[in-house]
């Protein structure tokens, strides 16, 4: 069986092509979707297939299209949600950059499910080459009838747009993301109401990530039974892991849920930059808990696997950090990162991220107080479940699990009024 | 000084509107626009661009101070946006920032007099496997090592 669902054809030279991508099956799944099922039918294959959403939470796609309301009256809409900002997740940019097409086939099918006749792409507005490239892909699918009026001649209608953000992460965030693509500040909206029910122009809205979307046709095409054939019983498929920090080869690996991380550094990944010894490794984009590197030794990279181990699969970002890393400076880098992303309006993540980032430059400094561990810590209960994204939370996960796995090295800094790690911030030129 | 759009821009704002079923949806592509077709988004332009979509111009000022890629003070030719997040900080992203400064004698946020670079860092550029990153105006420099920057800042015209 060949291992790989959404970079199989990756290096096909000019795959971004239309003619190229349909003498690789493409629009095969549209087609089919279009002539051979009604609108829930696809909803029970993808239902039954177990995709979970790929941009962090993990939902079930299926079962979130199945709450979009079939008799509201008011337009369905479909946002696909490029706005990659997690920091060490670069997958959604390769999708859309190298196979566009497979990622509007996805986006035209699941249209086609939940009764949709506009979608969105909302697309990080740095991501130029991506926007340049999905432009003319869209430009294509219209002349080719895959897009438009009356698709394949089959009466269903779908325009599609690329909506380009202008620089923020929280527009990320699936309502941060519709008060954006509604021309306004990405202030995420209180839930319920859910945007399946009340979203974007306040119609019932679907809001999917570009790698969930991207494997709808290949879903559609073989189905439910060959897709779980892939991974583990309750994370299906395959995933894009996306390796960076102090690794040989960095980049993207498509391999099936559940391959163990250790095997995924050292194999794929050719483990660590100068035979270094691993310190850590941040298993799924910043907001995931920190693993240290005897928990790295046997974790599978799933959801349920790195929920179990106190981490979360989030969008499988995985960052390496060998023995040269200091925790606090690489913990006050991340958290300097949320403090500037705080969209503000509620004040325990404005205010009190931005503390918990100049507490934790202060202790780098080597100025760090007695009890600023345990004022930290206090910041994190204050955030904790109490904001209105899920930002707060994701701000406090890094927090707490550095101080609680590396708290020695916290420590160790206060007392001593220095960093007593001696780094290598030298630039890492691999062979 | 009133600024205005040019007819094809003009053409190119009426095809933006058609894709929102309301039009200040639409605002977010339009400064895009706006910045593309003269550069920094001073009060006078913002003022324009309000006008075009209906929407008080503290609506649109809101917005503009919102998102990092609006410019709303004069820039250099060339904005220089150093990745300095985790992956990109692990790789030596601080060291590239000290050789730009050094290079262009600028401190992060400023421009150098003959208008023609602006030094800025920025938050994860999305290509933290190549780090480390940095993007000059739409491109993306990546893998950087200090002798390619100055190759790339040496090209630039
Ligand atoms: C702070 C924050 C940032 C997020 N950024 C992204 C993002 O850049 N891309 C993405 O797909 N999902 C992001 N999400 C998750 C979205 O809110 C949403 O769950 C997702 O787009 C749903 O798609 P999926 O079910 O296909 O994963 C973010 C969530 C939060 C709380
Ligand atoms: S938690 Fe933070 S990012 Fe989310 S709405 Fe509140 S202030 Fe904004
Ligand atoms: S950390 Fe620099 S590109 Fe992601």
């Amino acid at each position: 069986m060949e291992d790989k669902i959404l970079l199989r054809y990756i290096d096909v030279p000019h795959i971004e092509k239309i003619e190229v991508y349909q003498k690789h099956d493409g629009y095969q799944g549209l087609a089919k979707s279009l002539k051979q099922h009604k609108p829930d039918e696809i909803i029970e294959i993808v239902k039954a297939s177990g995709l979970r959403g790929r941009g962090g939470a993990g939902f079930p796609a299926g079962l979130k299209w199945s709450f979009v309301p079939k008799d509201s009256g008011k337009p369905v809409y479909l946002c696909c949600n490029a706005d990659e900002g997690e920091p060490g997740t670069f997958k959604d940019r390769l999708l859309m950059e190298k196979n566009p097409h497979q990622l509007i086939e996805g986006i035209a099918i699941t249209a086609y499910a939940v009764n949709c006749h506009t979608a969105y792409i909302y697309i990080r507005g740095e991501f130029c080459q991506a926007k340049n490239v999905l432009e003319q892909a869209i430009a294509e699918a219209y002349q080719n009838n895959y897009l438009g009026k009356n698709i394949l001649k089959q009466g269903f209608h779908l325009d599609l747009s690329l909506h380009p953000g202008a620089g923020s992460y929280i527009a990320g965030e699936e309502t941060g993301l519709l008060e954006s693509l509604e021309g306004k500040r990405a202030e995420p909206r209180l839930k319920p109401p859910f945007p399946a029910s009340v979203g974007l122009f306040k119609g019932p809205t679907v809001i999917n990530n570009v790698e969930t979307l991207s494997n709808i046709p290949h879903i559609i095409m073989r189905g439910a039974e060959w897709f779980k054939g892939f991974g583990t019983e309750k994370s299906t498929g395959t995933k894009l892991f996306c390796l960076s920090g102090h690794i040989n080869k960095p980049g993207v690996y498509e391999l099936p849920m559940g391959i163990p991380l250790k095997k995924l550094i050292y194999n794929y990944g050719g483990g660590i930059i100068g035979g270094r010894k691993l310190k850590a490794v941040i298993p799924g984009g910043s907001s995931t808990p920190v693993l240290t590197a005897k928990q790295a030794e046997d974790v599978l990279m799933d959801f349920e696997s790195l929920q179990a181990a106190g981490s979360m699969l989030g969008s499988a970002g995985v960052i390496v950090m060998d023995e040269t890393t200091c925790m606090v400076d690489a913990l006050a880098n991340l958290t300097r990162f949320y403090a500037h992303e705080s969209c503000g309006q509620c004040t325990p993540c404005r205010e009190g991220v931005s503390w918990m980032a100049k507490i934790l430059r202060r202790i780098e400094d080597g100025k760090g107080l007695e009890g600023d561990l345990e004022l930290l810590l206090d910041i994190c209960d204050n955030i904790s479940f109490k904001t209105l994204c899920p930002m707060g939370d994701a701000a406090i996960g890094p927090v707490v699990s550095f101080i609680a796995k590396f708290r020695s090295e916290f420590e160790d800094h206060i007392r001593q009024g220095r960093c007593p790690i001696e780094k290598d911030k030298s630039i890492k030129v691999r062979g | 000084m009133a600024v205005k759009f040019s007819a094809p821009v003009e053409r190119e704002f009426k095809e933006i509107l058609s894709r929102y079923p309301h039009k200040e949806a639409a605002l977010l592509p339009v400064l895009h626009l706006a910045q593309r077709e003269f550069g920094v988004l001073s009060d006078e332009v913002l003022e324009q661009v309000a006008g075009l979509m209906d929407l008080p111009l503290s609506r649109v000022k809101g917005v503009v101070s919102f998102y990092t890629l609006f410019n709303t003070r004069e820039v250099g030719r060339y904005v220089i946006r150093v990745c300095h997040t985790l992956s990109c900080a692990l790789n030596g992203a601080e060291q590239v920032i000290e050789h730009i400064k050094n290079r262009l004698h600028i401190e992060v946020g400023e421009t150098t007099p003959d208008k023609k670079f602006t030094l800025l860092e920025c938050e994860c550029l999305g290509s933290c496997n190549t780090a480390p990153v940095m993007q000059i105006n739409d491109r993306y420099y990546e893998n950087m090592t200090l002798e390619q920057v100055d190759q790339i800042l040496d090209s630039l015209e």
